[in-house]
């Protein structure tokens, strides 16, 4: 379980998290959602140690980030899988190379059976015979999925995606979805989503978190958010014309 | 950053293969650059200091002898450091730049990874130990270049110019040159991918460190070379 405490982080005296509370649950799929600037991105950072806040606590099952030395944040962080908004593959290395990266710098596993792990989780993520491309010749949906196959590599406790669908079709996006919400469940993972996506609410949120300026709006399940009367979050969700017609929809059929 | 960029590597085995990665890269893709810029500069220095020695009091050998000591002392550790510093420190500070623009330096940090200890150390081990063989292959070239100049031109005949290169002969010049290819070599390294790692922004901003950074070496190695002369050769 990941709680975080009372975050405050800003910059250049312009606060971006004011206060924020939150507990990601162990083996569930936690969204945080919000505009983009209400500072998802940067929570996920702090949260990775990335970024440091101002004030606050991050707690890892019962290991307080702040409390660590570096070689035991180097540590914790051995346990971290994260898919980056844009990948964050190492471009100048093969897809095998990337993926391969975690087992070589932390594990004296011998090649054969390296190459193993990595068939063996990109086959989990649906891709073959990629193992000798470079990332700039693979699709953006592929490459994504190429950064969850890396997360996972080193079977993590938990699993950070920022944005894991963006700049992704709405049908590859589910795909990458499904995944995500599949190896949570399957490794029993601890898995965080910073996202904007309706989409994904629906898909594979099972806590949801809405953020606002900085500040935690709302808290609940993707079934409660069509529920809740909060202002904030249902000009959020409501934005978009098709779940404008679902809600007018809805009422419709209550009234 | 230096603190961090001298810790112990994490897995030797890695480190290993990127010291050799970085030797290539910035190494010995360099040499063709290097020789082709030494033999022409060589030549040059020996029409030049030929054209400017035309009394006749003058022994036809001095050609030589000042042409290897412009060479050895200035041309080849200097000025090569510096076109080294356009070359190869545009190439430092834009490859970790992009790496940053891009998440890849998170991405080694999520994962645990001493990022600027396995990004760096390797391009300054790479540069130092391997630097001092270019400057060396410069000198040589540059030498050549004289004594193909000198006998296309017939300004000097290759006897007075080999009597030239013999005379005089002081090691510790050489010494001296390798000593600042060194320093100079450290710098190449560690100014450029200071400036890449702490790049924030697009292209646009990658852009504009690549050219602070070859601003900023190239001040620095004129400075160093400066208080070097100074410490080594001065009286």
């Amino acid at each position: 379980m990941i709680e975080v405490t009372n975050l405050f982080k800003e910059f250049s005296g312009v606060p971006v998290l004011k206060g924020i509370n939150a507990t990601f649950e162990n083996g569930k799929t936690s969204l945080v959602i919000g505009q983009s600037g209400s500072g998802k991105t940067v929570l996920l950072k702090c949260m990775l140690g990335l970024l440091s806040p101002e004030k606050g606590d991050i707690c890892y099952d019962n290991r307080h980030y702040d409390e660590m030395s570096i070689k035991q944040k180097r540590d914790l962080r051995k346990e971290i899988g994260m898919v980056f908004q844009g990948g964050a593959l190492f471009d100048s290395s093969t897809i095998e190379e990337n993926i391969m990266f975690p087992l070589k710098m932390f594990t004296n596993k011998p090649l054969g059976e390296m190459r193993e792990r990595v068939n063996f989780v990109l086959n989990r993520v649906n891709l073959e015979n990629v193992n000798n491309k470079y990332p700039a010749e693979l699709s953006g949906g592929m490459q994504k999925r190429v950064a969850i196959a890396r997360a996972i590599v080193m079977n993590p406790k938990y699993l950070f995606c920022d944005e894991p669908n963006s700049g992704l079709d709405p049908k590859t996006a589910t795909v990458i979805d499904n995944l995500i919400q599949e190896i949570t469940d399957e490794y029993n993972i601890t898995t965080v989503i910073n996202s904007h996506d309706m989409n994904s609410v629906m898909e594979i949120g099972e806590k949801i978190i809405f953020l606002k300026d900085g500040v935690k709006e709302w808290e609940g399940t993707s079934n409660d958010i069509f529920k809740t009367d909060n202002k904030a979050i249902t000009d959020f969700v409501y934005s978009s014309n098709l779940f404008k017609k679902v809600r007018e929809a809805q009422i419709k059929e209550r009234s | 950053m230096l603190q961090q960029v001298f810790k112990s590597p994490q897995k030797k085995s890695i480190f290993r293969e990127n010291i050799f990665k970085e030797i290539e890269d910035l190494g010995i893709s360099s040499i063709g650059i290097v020789a082709f810029i030494s033999f022409f500069v060589g030549g040059v220095v020996v029409i030049q200091t030929a054209l400017n020695l035309e009394s006749g009091l003058t022994p036809k050998y001095l050609i030589g002898y000042a042409s290897r000591e412009s060479l050895i002392l200035e041309f080849s550790p200097t000025l090569i450091s510096i076109i080294l510093a356009g070359k190869v420190g545009s190439f430092i500070t834009s490859s970790i730049g992009t790496m940053r623009v891009t998440e890849q330096i998170d991405a080694l940090e999520v994962m645990g990874v001493n990022s600027l200890n396995h990004l760096v150390l390797p391009k300054i081990i790479a540069n130092v130990f391997f630097y001092p063989f270019i400057i060396i292959i410069s000198i040589s070239l540059g030498i050549f270049g004289g004594w193909v100049a000198g006998n296309l031109t017939g300004l000097i005949s290759s006897t007075d110019y080999l009597i030239g290169i013999r005379s005089d002969f002081e090691p510790f010049h050489i010494h001296y040159s390798l000593i600042k290819t060194a320093v100079f070599a450290f710098v190449i390294a560690t100014i450029p991918a200071y400036h890449g790692f702490y790049v924030k922004g697009g292209a646009i901003e990658v852009g504009r460190a690549s050219t602070r950074a070859v601003v900023w070496t190239s001040i620095v190695i004129i400075v160093l070379n400066y208080f070097l002369t100074q410490m080594l050769l001065g009286k």
